[in-house]
């Protein structure tokens, strides 16, 4: 029989976090922080080797905070790890810079993606690895738990209660990871006030805050100017809309962030409408509140949306729609990026989105030479859910579709590519071998960065037609219904023609004349919205779009 | 800026044309189409002064299957691009075909 070991201590992370805030104590009134104490406060808290959330969102960022971690000295504050999902900020590659911090965990690095891939070759910071944001969060709970984290919040009251405002994202997740297991969790807040709207993290889970001198910043990372959208990507658009959207009755779905997507959201009302589809596809979404969908939503067509952030400027929109978003007793949006990845993953029945590279067994990328932007959501949203069981039309003809002849026991989640064979001159999207390779050599990687895995496209979608790979019964078919809808790429023009039109024959491959698509009909006249004033416009003046937008 | 000369077999249809047409605007991601009489009813001719090094062989392969598709055999076409992608090529060509047949 094995006897309690009586000298075993069992909460030494409660007495090391007693420690820390020991330390922190002639930096702080209570819980409040001045900004001027914030440098001083993380050098006398933080421990080397420290794991640390320093919240940075694809959207809301804690500026101040890790400006003021940059500030440490590199002597007292060292060797940290960072686990957190985006990395956006200059001060953000500081860090490693410095030697402040060494190790990374992360998901997505998009503007910082060069600087990231010269220090990962200088050596200058190790990386864990690349997650989708929801393997990131659940790996918080497991192995990547935060010793401190660093996060922003709208508004702090006396006692340190937290209201997060529209831009919630990955804060409650952050919070619950840290707090629970004896971790110290640090504000940075708009505003202190008395009375908050709401309270989103409760005072007792938060450890200290600060006002900090400026707002936090927050990227309008998902606005896109009508203006910008091309003839192609409204061609393309139809197809989506015609071939798959009313082919398979998607009603729950998740869209990307590039123009190729914002032009469906913009011809539901008009094209979509045309063929009868309100009420049959595109209800409910998990989106973020994309100015590009006020049309839809106007039209009835969009009828709920759960969202990860928020977005600059649709704040009043959204408070004016409750019926449509998630909002708060207070009346603003409510938002959160784990339960909107867990939506997508298991109550969507398509994600649709663009990337730069596709191979040809559909494995596509958005990792070229020299950057390592990393991934988000994206492998996430765009993936198959293996654990799911629920049935819905889509699901079920998608799976059916993939067993063939066979027995069906699943269905299968579409996951569309939409990309034009082209990005530009000498840059094509369809190519034999992806730079993520190259990429995993240059950087010493265990696998390439591939976005999403090719077994789980279902379909691509180019000026040139639909592949359906669902159809296809062997690697070499669907190696040949991807270079049937690659145009003029080197990819496209190696095809078999023989066995291109053969796959067209069997409706693997479909034209728009094969969709009752007249190219000609492909122009901005049908876009619901043509400029952002005509989104202000649809949203009945609600919509307020950010300065670099307002181009009228 | 690259020029490429090319004439290619494509059939005649004789109710086509003949008044001048300019089509499409050069501008980001567009081009311009200049559709004139040519010298031989039985070839197609391109003239395409193109903002993109080194692409001649999917140039050529673009207009080959233009004037496959087709018959636009007695026309000129003057086409600058102005970075265009063959896919914004190929439909302003369809364009500019279908706006012919139509005037």
């Amino acid at each position: 029989m094995n006897a309690p070991q009586p000298h075993r201590v069992w909460n030494q992370e409660a007495q090391r976090r007693q420690a820390r805030l020991q330390r922190s104590v002639p930096f702080a009134r209570g819980k409040a922080v001045a900004p001027a104490d914030m440098v001083s406060l993380l050098e006398a808290l933080l421990e080397p080797g420290d794991r640390v959330c320093l919240e940075g969102n694809n959207q809301k960022q804690a500026d101040f905070l890790s400006e003021s971690l940059a500030a440490c000295s590199p002597q007292r504050v060292h060797d940290l790890h960072l686990v957190q999902s985006v990395l956006a900020l200059p001060s953000h590659m500081e860090l490693f810079e410095k030697g402040i911090a060494r190790r990374l965990d992360f998901s997505f690095a998009g503007p910082q993606a060069h600087r990231l891939a010269r220090l990962v070759q200088s050596r200058s910071i190790e990386i864990g690895a690349i997650h989708t944001y929801l393997e990131l969060f659940g790996r918080y709970f497991i192995d990547l738990t935060p010793q401190v984290c660093l996060i922003a919040a709208q508004a702090a009251d006396a006692e340190g209660n937290l209201y997060l405002g529209p831009n919630t994202e990955d804060t409650p997740v952050i919070v619950e990871a840290t707090a629970f297991k004896s971790g110290i969790v640090i504000a940075q807040v708009n505003e202190r006030v008395e009375h908050l709207p709401r309270v989103d993290i409760p005072a007792g889970w938060v450890d200290f805050f600060v006002v900090a001198p400026s707002p936090n910043h927050i990227e309008p990372l998902f606005t896109r100017d009508p203006r910008h959208i091309t003839e192609i990507q409204v061609l393309m658009a139809m197809m989506a809309i015609k071939g798959i959207y009313a082919e398979y009755g998607v009603e729950r779905l998740n869209h990307g962030i590039g123009f190729d997507t914002a032009a469906i959201e913009l011809l539901l009302p008009t094209y979509g409408a045309s063929l009868g589809l309100k009420g049959r596809v595109a209800r409910h979404w998990a989106l973020n509140p994309h100015p590009t969908l006020i049309p839809a939503i106007e039209a009835g067509f969009v009828e709920r949306v759960h969202s990860f952030g928020s977005e600059v400027g649709m704040e009043a929109y959204v408070a004016a729609r409750p019926d449509v978003f998630f909002t708060g007793a207070d009346g603003s949006l409510r938002s959160n990026r784990a339960f909107c990845q867990t939506a997508g993953l298991y109550a969507c029945d398509m994600f649709i989105g663009s990337t730069l590279q596709m191979d040809l067994a559909g494995n596509s990328s958005t990792a070229t030479l020299g950057r390592i932007t990393g991934f988000g959501g994206a492998p996430n949203m765009g993936s198959d859910a293996r654990g799911r069981r629920h049935a819905s039309p889509a699901w079920l003809k998608a799976g059916r579709e993939r067993s063939g002849s066979g027995t069906q026991v699943r269905g299968q989640k579409l996951v569309v590519q939409t990309v034009e064979t082209w990005r530009e001159p000498h840059h094509p999207t369809f190519v034999e071998r992806l730079d993520a390779w190259q990429l995993m050599e240059d950087m010493g990687m265990d696998l390439p960065p591939i976005m999403i895995y090719g077994d789980d496209v279902s379909h691509v979608v180019t000026e040139e037609g639909i592949a359906n790979l669902l159809l296809c019964r062997s690697p070499e078919e669907r190696a040949q219904a991807i270079r049937g809808v690659a145009g003029y790429t080197p990819v496209g023009r190696a095809r078999d023609q023989v066995l291109v039109e053969n796959l067209r024959d069997r409706g693997v491959i479909r034209r728009p004349a094969d969709l009752g698509i007249d190219v000609r009909d492909a122009t901005r006249d049908l876009l619901a919205a043509r400029s952002i004033k005509d989104l202000v416009r649809a949203s009945g003046g609600l919509y307020q779009p950010p300065k670099q937008f307002r181009n009228w | 800026m690259e020029t490429l000369h090319l004439e290619l077999p494509s059939l005649q249809d004789d109710t086509l044309f003949p008044q001048t047409l300019l089509h499409g605007v050069v501008s980001s991601g567009n081009l311009e189409v200049l559709v004139e009489p040519g010298p031989d009813a039985a070839r197609c001719v391109f003239e395409v002064q193109t903002a993109a090094h080194g692409f001649s062989e999917v140039w050529q392969a673009v207009l080959r299957d233009f004037a496959t598709r087709h018959p636009v055999g007695g026309l000129t076409f003057s086409i600058h691009d102005a970075g265009a992608t063959p896919a914004v090529v190929s439909l302003r060509l369809d364009q500019a075909y279908q706006s012919l047949r139509s005037s």
